[in-house]
């Protein structure tokens, strides 16, 4: 934990998602505003800067972790369902997983934690653990910049 | 399918000895992390499903902030628009 006032490694996890997501931000700009009234631009804005801040994360991160993997991987393939979706206007077959819970003794919240961390459906107890860890300190990161992103704009 | 489950329960039941205290270890190390088992005074040691559950409920509250921060940032956006010049800023200001 860095104190304030000292300056933050221009290389660390922070920064290098700050700039990804700034950048992304600065990509949204209003485009011709299409025929829909403005609630739902707010919201489909709201949904994409929330895909744009998960992705950025996910790209500071790298593949070092499975945890950012398995989420780059999720984006990606949502995006790439959503651009044929549009162009194509064809029905999505939705597959709904159907997890199993291997009866190894393990507690019952383990299950829960396999839904909320990306990848976590196919680790064992160990990365699971090791990977939710790196998930909730990078995840309170993003929060952080975000708020702090916020808190500026609303000046 | 099925001979393949129990022959991975067979694998793990036998590695479950020597992974147990590395759990434990884990665990603890997720104890630290979550602020509202770290905030707390006494230094007993909490349960490892306590643990599992206030880590499942931080993780949930995390994504909500996103959630509602992704909500404000959309409706700061539609009144300022962001030029090169405030991205400079804020970049200035992430990296003091």
């Amino acid at each position: 934990m860095t104190p304030k006032g000292v300056s933050l490694n221009p290389n660390s996890r922070k920064t290098k998602f700050a700039r990804r997501f700034i950048f992304a931000l600065s990509r949204m700009r209003n485009p011709i505003p299409v025929s829909s009234s403005i609630e739902e631009e707010v919201r489909t804005r709201s949904h994409k800067i929330k895909i744009a801040a998960y992705l950025s994360m996910a790209r500071a991160v790298g593949s070092r972790r499975a945890w950012s993997r398995a989420l780059l991987f999720k984006l990606r393939t949502r995006a790439r369902r959503h651009n044929m979706i549009i162009r194509r206007r064809s029905f999505r077959l939705k597959k709904k997983r159907i997890i199993k819970n291997d009866p190894q003794g393990e507690p019952s919240q383990t299950k829960k934690l396999r839904q909320l961390v990306p990848g976590g459906k196919t680790m064992d107890m160990c990365s699971l653990l090791e990977e939710t860890a790196h998930y909730m300190t990078c995840l309170a990161t993003q929060v952080k910049v975000m708020q702090t992103i916020a808190d500026h704009f609303a000046k | 399918m099925s001979s393949r489950r129990s022959r991975s329960r067979q694998q793990t039941g036998s590695s479950r000895n020597i992974t147990d205290e590395q759990i434990a270890d884990l665990v603890s190390k997720l104890q630290q992390l979550i602020p509202e088992i770290r905030n707390r005074p006494s230094d007993t040691q909490v349960s490892a499903s306590k643990v599992l559950q206030e880590t499942c409920n931080y993780i949930r509250s995390l994504h909500r902030e996103v959630d509602d921060l992704s909500d404000r940032l959309s409706d700061l956006l539609a009144t300022t628009d962001t030029d090169s010049a405030q991205a400079a800023i804020i970049r200035s200001l992430l990296s003091q």
